[in-house]
């Protein structure tokens, strides 16, 4: 299988799914000329023209208005936010009309549309530019949310969403666009279903779901934690809502443990909601509480050595998974 | 500076305890570890030593008080110093807190010569110097057994008792290698592959431990000697399947046990010598039969009494037996239930044991030991006939039955056993 980095899988799965349909089109500011804030559209201006890859004023509820209108009349938009911290200005658009639409006209009009873009911690780009979405949009009845860890599975996920008949909540990584991975040929018209976990480290001791950033600081975890005797079981949900437990309850069933590690805060959304289910869906087989490794309850700090403290880091998951092991 | 002593909780099921007896008086001086009281819970007579040092400065409740753990009982402090304050404090909270101070419930202690309420199967005479100590050494743990969601459904599934399982979670907390390593089988298998494992530490509970000092005094100062019979046991079964027929519509039955129990009973009448109990410089001869019947428990065993034995149908003992033991396992049983028998019945045939010994339950004279039902060869007039056996071994006390007493009484017993009808003489 060839490797691809994470922005050119999402940009493939555009390619293939407005080359495969002509009624999905790309909207956004700088998705154009600029070739994309973060070039996840490079080239798609120059195959597709401006008819179907349109760039944006700064008006963000308007945008993603003119979009839900689009999709209600049978286009296939996906709207690109610069990050997910820009959405906040639309989010009355996307709570109160693409999440409601289908609902409130009894089915009579559908809203396929894919809300995508950057999510979560970059740089220093400080507490107002560093907000992980998920919480606000998982919150929602009516809406699907997708946070792809890897680049198969932004891909596959993408191609899922933008078929969907349902507006899509897509959250991706924006330090996670350079990072890469398997992705099945081109020739493979690979789509993975909307609402299914991921096994992503098979181990024996200790469940760790996660997803997003994290999903690598997991996973170097594990390593370590193997070298000292504890295999971990890593589970990456990849979509948020609707939220797939099956995998992770079979998994605790057999490890007795788990922690869950997210980059959102603490208080409510995805973490939470996996930790509720979990606890009531394999009780009898809880060997310790279950814990959760979060990004701290704070806004984020300008400060690199604060934000690396702020974002969850190899050593708090190590104490996690030792403490519901209850190894020193 | 004075303090209120509260009631402490002296068994981990403890709910209430009556306050059977001070030791001190008001103005005495006391010492840590030294007795204050003697507290009636539902496992046992528990001595209530102080944790504190200094003058008890007032008694609050009166003997004979029924009260919930940390009730106010008392004050200690230094002499005369002013505890008006405390006093009010526990005025204050003092009359929703006692539950119960029934007098009639007072003189337990003065009435009967032993410590009423006894878990196992020893009252010991009060003569018998008590040296456990339920003090300042070792805090008795309170509540509930912490543990692991899973390591519920794993203790349900395998049977384990979990409170005998030693925690190693946070705060004690059981959990799954605690039960791992429970498991007798898997540390067999770890001895096995070569891993050594410490001895498994268990704080023995009140139960255990009062079982241990009573029967360690028993056997100390009991001189026992064994008498064994073999008994044909076929009529008295045989009587038994005819009881139950005619029981049958009733929704009752009675079973082996309930008819030896009333045997003995009959038995004792017949010899009421060993009916008997040596209280040091007397001998109290029983004039009622009071059968004893030792039941297994999960932490050990208790021995609810029969009253008037000798005087009940087959069919109402079958009733109590059964009624009392289920009550008995539920740790329901009432301290008055479980003492001032004057005989005990122990039998372990339902576990293929054919006979042994059992240890007698002060200040009864004997106790008798049944075993299993053997079915083998006999010989009758001279021809190998199939029999059906069983045996019977009474343990005695000597200084009050000699061995030709016992002897008559166990003859006598085989007598209505292989005859069942002479129960009714």
């Amino acid at each position: 299988m060839r490797e691809l980095r994470y922005r050119e899988a999402l940009r493939e799965a555009m390619f293939e799914e407005m080359e495969r349909d002509d009624r999905v089109f790309l909207m956004g500011e700088e998705v154009g000329h600029y070739q994309g804030a973060y070039k996840v559209s490079e080239g798609l201006l120059d195959k597709y023209g401006e008819r179907r890859v349109i760039d944006t004023p700064i008006a963000e509820a308007g945008f993603a208005g003119v979009g839900i209108g689009a999709a209600m009349v049978g286009l296939r938009p996906i709207i690109e936010f610069m990050t997910w911290n820009f959405s906040f200005v639309a989010f009355d658009q996307i709570i109160s009309n693409a999440a409601k639409v289908h609902q409130m006209s009894a089915g009579e009009i559908q809203v396929p549309i894919v809300f995508r873009g950057p999510n979560g911690a970059a740089k220093q780009v400080a507490s107002q530019h560093s907000h992980s979405a998920a919480p606000f949009y998982t919150h929602i009845p009516g809406l699907y949310v997708i946070q792809p860890s890897t680049p198969r599975d932004a891909k596959g996920l993408l191609k899922s969403a933008i078929r969907s008949n349902n507006p899509v909540v897509f959250l991706e990584g924006e330090t996670l666009y350079g990072v890469q991975g398997e992705v099945p040929d081109e020739s493979v018209d690979e789509l993975i279903p909307i609402g299914e976990s991921r096994l992503a480290r098979p181990g024996t001791d200790c469940t760790i779901v996660t997803w997003g950033r994290p999903y690598y600081t997991v996973l170097a975890a594990a390593e370590k934690l193997a070298a000292e005797g504890i295999e971990c079981e890593v589970i990456d949900p990849r979509t948020l809502r609707p939220l797939d437990t099956a995998l992770m309850v079979e998994s605790v069933k057999k490890t007795n443990r788990c922690v869950v590690v997210h980059e959102h805060w603490p208080y409510g959304g995805p973490g939470a909601e996996i930790v509720d289910r979990l606890q009531r869906e394999a009780f009898d087989y809880l060997d310790a509480p279950l814990e959760r490794v979060t990004g701290l309850d704070v806004p984020m700090p300008y400060a690199l050595n604060l934000e690396d403290k702020v974002l969850p880091t190899e050593e708090r998951v190590i104490d996690a998974v030792k403490r519901v092991s209850y190894s020193k | 500076m004075a303090k209120i002593i509260g009631l402490p909780k002296l068994s981990p099921t403890m709910e209430e305890g009556t306050l059977v007896a001070w030791t001190k008086k008001e103005g005495d001086e006391v010492d840590v570890d030294d007795l204050l009281a003697e507290v009636e819970t539902d496992k046992a007579t528990m001595e209530f030593r102080s944790f504190d040092r200094g003058v008890l400065l007032k008694i609050l409740v009166p003997e004979g008080a029924t009260l919930e753990p940390d009730v106010p009982v008392a004050i200690i402090g230094k002499a005369g110093e002013d505890i008006s304050d405390l006093l009010a404090q526990v005025a204050e909270t003092g009359s929703e807190a006692v539950t119960e101070t029934e007098t009639g419930t007072a003189p337990v202690s003065a009435a009967v010569p032993v410590p009423a309420a006894v878990p196992a199967s020893v009252p010991a005479p009060a003569s018998v110097p008590v040296s456990a100590s339920v003090g300042a050494s070792v805090p008795v743990s309170a509540g509930r057994i912490l543990s692991s969601p899973l390591v519920r459904r794993l203790a349900r599934e395998r049977s384990i008792d979990l409170s005998v399982v030693q925690g190693s979670g946070p705060q004690g907390r059981i959990v799954k290698r605690d039960v791992d390593s429970y498991d007798a089988l898997s540390v067999g298998f770890a001895a096995v592959s070569g891993e050594r494992l410490p001895p498994r530490v268990v704080k023995a509970s009140s139960m255990r431990r009062t079982i241990a000092r009573r029967l360690t005094e028993s056997m100390q100062l009991i001189p026992h000697y064994y008498l064994t019979v073999d008994v044909d046991i076929a009529p008295l079964s045989d009587a038994r399947k005819a009881m139950n027929a005619e029981l049958e519509a009733a929704g009752r039955k009675v079973s082996l046990n309930d008819l030896i129990i009333k045997a003995a009973a009959v038995a004792l009448r017949r010899v009421p010598e060993v009916n008997a109990s040596w209280m040091g410089k007397e001998i109290h001869y029983h004039q009622v039969v009071d059968i004893s019947v030792a039941v297994a428990v999960d932490e050990g065993l208790m021995t609810p009494v029969i009253r008037d034995a000798d005087r009940k149908g087959v069919a109402q003992i079958a009733d109590e037996v059964r009624e009392l033991a289920g009550r008995a396992r539920d740790k329901k049983l009432q301290p008055e239930e479980m003492t001032n028998g004057t005989f005990s019945i122990s039998n372990l045939g339902m576990f293929g044991i054919e006979e042994f010994t059992a240890v007698i339950n002060p200040p009864e004279g004997a106790i008798l030991a049944v075993g299993t039902i053997r079915n083998e060869p006999v010989v009758e007039d001279s021809a190998i006939v199939p029999g059906r056996r069983m045996r019977f071994t009474m343990s005695c006390d000597h200084r009050i039955i000699d061995g030709a007493t016992g002897a008559k009484f166990m003859a006598a017993f085989k007598r209505i056993v292989e005859s069942p009808l002479n129960m009714l003489i």
